[in-house]
């Protein structure tokens, strides 16, 4: 049983199924609410969404059952008094240590929790970066949206802000350095590229297996880093475009990575709308095409937390959802696909998580 | 004291009580001290700026005011969420 966790403009959709076996929204929360990212955290079980009310502002809430009261984290905000407020939350992941979670929004901030999400802090190294100054949003704001682990040390991370680029540390985020050697910002001009910083990074991973090892969807291209994201090197030859934003890896195979190509940054549908997901298993020297059971005529939109899998190797199940509403779903890798929810309202974000065999049993032991 | 009435959410936010009795000379003043009072308001109205958020309106006797209008001991202060399309 595979439980998704759907964020949309109106509303947070629980949807859990099997793949053939079909899949039902069995619960829903904050109705009528912008929910930009849920997740669950598979330590606890624990469900964390970010809420932006266009009255009250950006929230983090959490809950042990989508049904249950939720609570609203304490910490997430900004310095008092200052000339900025918070924007939006865009992703929240589990950390390396117990309890331990980040989260990322707008305006290129981080935060941290070591209480299971219940209070944050800000990190203020980042927030006090003198490059700060000079960062440049991008069309959907300063968006710190990928916030990269690596697997059994808590000290180093890899942050991705659109539009200022990757960042690392491996001090636990007393110290942030750019990691943007290699990218090419085909939107600034040829001779101005030398030196730009406004790298507008769509999203980011790592391979587990081998962290030093990442990919990137970029503002135009895709990337492969081998170095822990030092220097990077496009892949996306071979691919019907390189514009996109979502990513994702199979964790059980560090040569892995699907994508999404939309047809361009003027035209954020599947190019010729055949939608098709892409895949490559020889760390992005050749991309297969994965569209079996994909709808065609679909003029829709992937955006960049909407694409999430859980399992990995064969048992590798893929999960989509697009601004149309729809969810689409693969059992077996991407070799086919099916539709897991239609009509829902415009999807903002997509978790996969599996759960016990039977739906409502405490979950949840894997991603 | 000025007298500040809230609804829907901010009124279940502050003890599920409309009525707030506030003791302040200006708008952004009456906030924060009903965010004292009222922990579970805070950032719902204002933001981290002392800012009222965008599409929060708050009157004062009937008069659409901001963070800096004046607020007298007999003055009532309604906060409305805007109607907001989409």
């Amino acid at each position: 049983m595979t439980e998704l966790l759907v964020g949309t403009r109106k509303g947070l959709f629980v949807l859990e199924g099997k793949p053939g076996a079909g899949f039902e929204v069995k619960a829903r929360a904050f109705a009528g609410e912008p929910v930009e990212y849920a997740m669950r955290d598979p330590r606890t079980g624990r469900l964390l969404a970010s809420v932006t009310s266009p009255l009250y502002g950006p929230k983090v809430w959490y809950a042990d059952h989508p049904s249950s009261e939720w609570q609203q984290a304490g910490g997430v905000g900004l310095p008092e008094n200052g000339d900025v407020a918070l924007e939006r939350i865009w992703v929240i992941v589990t950390g390396e240590d117990d309890a331990v979670l980040y989260a990322g929004g707008d305006p290129g901030v981080l935060f941290e929790s070591r209480d299971a999400g219940a209070t944050w802090a800000l990190n203020r190294a980042l927030w006090e970066h003198p490059t700060r100054p000079a960062w440049e949003a991008g069309g959907g704001g300063l968006c710190l949206h990928s916030i990269v682990t690596w697997p059994g040390d808590p000290d180093r991370l890899a942050l991705a802000i659109s539009a200022a680029g990757v960042w690392l540390t491996e001090d636990g985020g007393e110290q942030w350095r750019q990691g943007n050697v290699g990218l090419i910002p085909r939107y600034v001009p040829e001779e101005a590229r030398a030196g730009a910083t406004n790298m507008c990074v769509h999203r980011l991973h790592r391979a587990p297996r081998r962290p030093e090892r990442m990919f990137m969807q970029f503002h135009g291209g895709v990337y492969r880093s081998d170095d822990a994201g030092e220097a990077w090197t496009d892949i996306g030859e071979g691919l019907p475009s390189d514009f996109g934003f979502p990513l994702v890896v199979d964790p059980a195979d560090p040569d892995s990575a699907y994508v999404i190509p939309l047809a361009s940054d003027e035209d954020r549908v599947p190019p010729g709308g055949r939608l098709r997901v892409y895949e490559t298993r020889d760390a992005g020297a050749s991309w297969i095409e994965r569209g079996d059971g994909l709808p065609q005529g679909a003029y829709l939109t992937i955006l960049r937390q909407a694409f999430d899998r859980s399992g990995e190797g064969s048992a590798l199940e893929l999960y989509f959802g697009a601004t149309s509403g729809d969810v689409f779903g693969s059992g077996d890798a991407g070799a086919s696909w099916f539709t897991a929810a239609t009509r829902l309202p415009p999807v903002y974000s997509v978790r996969a998580s599996e759960l016990g065999e039977a739906a409502g049993e405490e979950p949840l032991l894997r991603r | 004291m000025a007298l500040v009435r809230l609804r829907g959410p901010l009124k279940r936010l502050a003890a599920d009580c409309s009525d707030h009795v506030i003791e302040a000379g200006s708008v952004g003043e009456l906030l924060r001290g009903l965010e004292l009072a009222q922990p579970a308001v805070g950032g719902w109205i204002l933001d981290e700026r002392g800012l009222i958020r965008q599409h929060i309106n708050v009157f004062v006797n009937g008069e659409r005011a901001r963070e800096n209008t004046s607020v007298g001991p007999d003055d009532r202060i309604e906060v409305i969420p805007a109607i907001s399309g989409g």
